[in-house]
């Protein structure tokens, strides 16, 4: 019996070596660190297809949501084991892998792209990472509550319309059955909507008013503070939870709009398949915010979904990798499941989208308004300077005064500069 | 102790080779020493020489120095978090041991269900510290909405919510330790002391405590060294918030401590970030251990011998 047991016991290990020793052909191989979990499914099932295609192993590996960051440094330190594609979605993301990264430039999956609006450059100009997606956010309406209200979508083409509408539905929330917007939830799960998505507003029209930013400014002016406060506080005061409830969390904004308990949604285009199944009719406006000409502004679209090739590979590896990128946009099938989960693809012969808050940005841009790009990307050391604004907003939240939007300012602004010397110190 | 260990034990080294049993202890010490070592001892080391390196992957470090701890040690934000992780370790230090005791004490008085109490304040240790987080953080907002506040926008209520937190769910552990030692206090000396007029007061404080001292020896250890190292419950209660913004903008997380500051540096800022954080774990790790140490030098000073 127990030499039975060790005979099984060394069978065992010995197998576990020679699993471990079994090496990969000259092939090379795909190790694709994914970065949106919604995505998963989809991209497992096409490594499985391009691997029985082409013989080419494909692994991929999604990290837990919020935890990309902490995924990917361990794993990059496993060296030719390593991540083969990884995502750098952002200028901070540029400045921490950049020099893992593959130049990009002139490589076929390169040559596949239709726009050069979604890829980022390290100061240098090395084409670090290209978007494999892109997204855009603003506020979601239910236009058959606005006109269950008494009004209609024509009203609401700037910050003053769109206030009369909000304070509007929200005083008669009780006789309506339905309120402005859904809530503001300062948690992590959904804080971001705001000190990401919503905070870009300043940055943008910062950014347009400098002729355009190429990199990281050192410190902002605050110009635009007045109009991120005029739409968040539209927000938090016209919607179904009370501001001082917001800090811990715990309501579902995007439930509450899919039941018709709320009539705007601050949120983006991945919320499509989720929302049109429950309203149909939902449409995707700009942040209205009362700055000058907004009539004509558009949604603010852009990615933090760019593809990155690690350097440190082999070669084999890393043509391997490209060449499955290329097959990802250029293949029907493929290229379909990808737009199908992400909404739209920038590159040449990927399958058209059918993403309705997509097609709104493209309606926006044909006529003639101005794409909002995501400043927001430019945030230094994102994280840090996230949680402060969020805990100055929590604040604020409580307490609406004068001082407490003095805090946000700091935070909002001087957090800015600060954050950029810490992430450039060396 | 058996009488013929001596012998054998006098045999020393040799005994190794010549017994046939004790050939084969490598192979039982062997696994054991290998995930130690690559577990434990080759990472302390490594993190050592890290903190003293810049490196964003720890194959591709370049030794710098000294630098990070001069970094670590001008970061206002660590000295503010230590002084903090200080306060509430020795708060809780006191709370957990003087609660745990008084329910290890109540529960050997041979109350009717005293194994069903004990199980129901043991199960609190069961659960994560993260849920517990989560959960508590509702807890304490469903209440504290009331009033218009939250958790995390004072630091008191950040401060008296993990003291409660960690309470709540150390006691139990605590407690049984607690009953442990108590049960172990010789009968006769107790009988002794009452047939000599103590009363329950004296027993308590001249035979039953001195009893004990190993008991809270190890409590005030475990529960010290708990205090310092707490990472998942802060993460999870507060994440630092309340935080002050400076004049400037620059922020001091008012209910973050040791732990969660390493863990916020290492993801944090530039690229000088995870080796400074790594230095911060360095002197955490000489904090702790030489805390530790002296607490245990301390009250081993005063246990009794039976």
């Amino acid at each position: 019996m127990k030499k039975a047991l060790s005979l099984m016991l060394a069978l065992v290990m010995v197998l576990c070596l020679g699993i471990g020793a079994y090496a990969a052909d000259d092939k090379g191989s795909v190790y694709w660190l994914n970065f949106k979990p919604e995505l998963d499914e989809t991209l497992q099932q096409l490594a499985k297809t391009y691997t029985e295609k082409t013989g080419v192993q494909v692994k991929v590996v999604t990290a837990a949501s919020g935890t990309y960051k902490q995924t990917l440094t361990s794993e990059m330190d496993k060296g030719k084991d390593a991540p083969t594609l990884f995502v750098i979605g952002n200028q901070a993301g540029v400045k921490e892998w950049g020099e893992y990264a593959l130049d990009l430039t002139g490589t076929a999956i390169a040559d596949e792209l239709n726009t050069d609006a979604y890829n980022l450059y390290d100061e240098e100009g090395k084409l670090v990472s290209i978007g494999y997606c892109y997204e855009c956010y603003g506020i979601i309406v239910n236009p058959d509550l606005i006109e269950k209200a008494g009004h209609s979508m024509d009203e609401i083409k700037n910050f003053e319309g769109l206030k009369a509408v909000a304070e509007d539905i929200h005083a008669r929330a009780a006789e309506l059955g339905f309120d402005a917007f859904s809530s503001s939830d300062m948690d992590g799960s959904s804080s971001w909507r705001f000190t990401g998505h919503m905070a870009n507003l300043e940055y943008f029209y910062e950014e347009r008013d400098a002729g355009g930013w190429t990199e990281c400014p050192a410190e902002l002016s605050g110009a635009y503070m007045e109009n991120f406060k005029n739409l968040y506080d539209l927000c938090i005061n016209n919607s179904l939870t009370a501001p001082t409830d917001l800090a811990t969390g715990g309501h579902d904004a995007e439930a509450e709009f899919k039941d018709g308990k709320a009539a705007f949604f601050v949120n983006g285009s991945w919320e499509y398949a989720a929302v049109s199944e429950a309203v149909p009719n939902a449409t995707m406006i700009p942040y209205y915010c009362g700055v000058e000409g907004e009539e004509k502004a558009g949604l603010n679209c852009g990615t933090e979904n760019c593809w990155a090739v690690n350097s440190e590979v082999s070669e084999a590896n890393q043509k391997a990798t490209i060449d499955f990128m290329v097959w990802l946009v250029t293949d029907p099938d493929a290229s379909a499941a990808m737009v199908e989960q992400l909404g739209i693809m920038p590159y040449k012969s990927a399958v058209e989208s059918s993403n309705g808050f997509l097609n709104d940005a493209a309606k926006y841009t044909a006529d003639g308004c101005y794409v909002m790009d995501w400043a927001t990307n430019y945030q230094p050391n994102v994280d840090d300077y996230r949680a402060a604004l969020v805990s100055a907003l929590n604040q604020y939240n409580a307490d609406q005064s004068e001082a407490n939007w003095e805090q946000v300012k700091t935070a909002f602004v001087d957090g800015w500069a600060v954050q950029y010397k810490a992430a450039n110190a060396d | 102790m058996n009488s013929s260990a001596k012998p054998r034990n006098a045999r020393g080294l040799l005994g190794l080779f010549k017994n046939p049993m004790r050939r084969w202890a490598w192979l039982f010490v062997g696994p054991m020493v290998i995930s130690f070592g690559i577990g434990f001892v080759w990472p302390f080391f490594q993190g050592i020489y890290l903190s003293f390196c810049k490196f964003r992957t720890i194959s591709k470090a370049t030794f710098i120095g000294f630098g990070n701890y001069a970094k670590a040690l001008s970061d206002p934000t660590f000295i503010h978090a230590f002084w903090y992780s200080a306060l509430f370790a020795v708060v809780s230090l006191v709370l957990i041991n003087v609660l745990a005791f008084a329910v290890a004490y109540v529960l050997t008085q041979g109350i009717k269900g005293s194994n069903l109490f004990r199980t129901v304040f043991f199960m609190p240790n069961l659960i994560g510290g993260i849920v517990l987080g989560y959960i508590w953080s509702m807890i304490f907002d469903g209440i504290l909405s009331r009033f218009g506040s939250s958790i995390l926008l004072e630091s008191k209520y950040g401060f008296w919510g993990l003291i409660i937190l960690m309470c709540w769910q150390q006691v139990g552990y605590m407690m049984i330790i607690y009953i442990a030692g108590l049960q172990a206090v010789p009968e006769d000396m107790l009988e002794a002391a009452r047939i000599d007029g103590a009363n329950r007061r004296q027993i308590l404080f001249r035979v039953t405590i001195p009893n004990v001292m190993p008991s809270i020896t190890i409590c005030t250890f475990l529960s010290l060294t708990n205090g310092f190292k707490l990472f998942d419950q802060n993460l999870a209660l507060t994440g630092g918030q309340p935080f002050v913004i400076q004049e400037g903008g620059t922020v001091i997380k008012t209910t973050e401590m040791l732990a969660l500051n390493i863990y916020n540096t290492f993801y944090g800022s530039g690229s000088a970030s995870p080796g400074v954080a790594q230095a911060k774990a360095v002197l955490f790790f000489i904090l702790v251990a030489g805390l530790g140490l002296a607490q245990l030098g301390f009250t081993r000073r005063k246990e009794v011998q039976q």
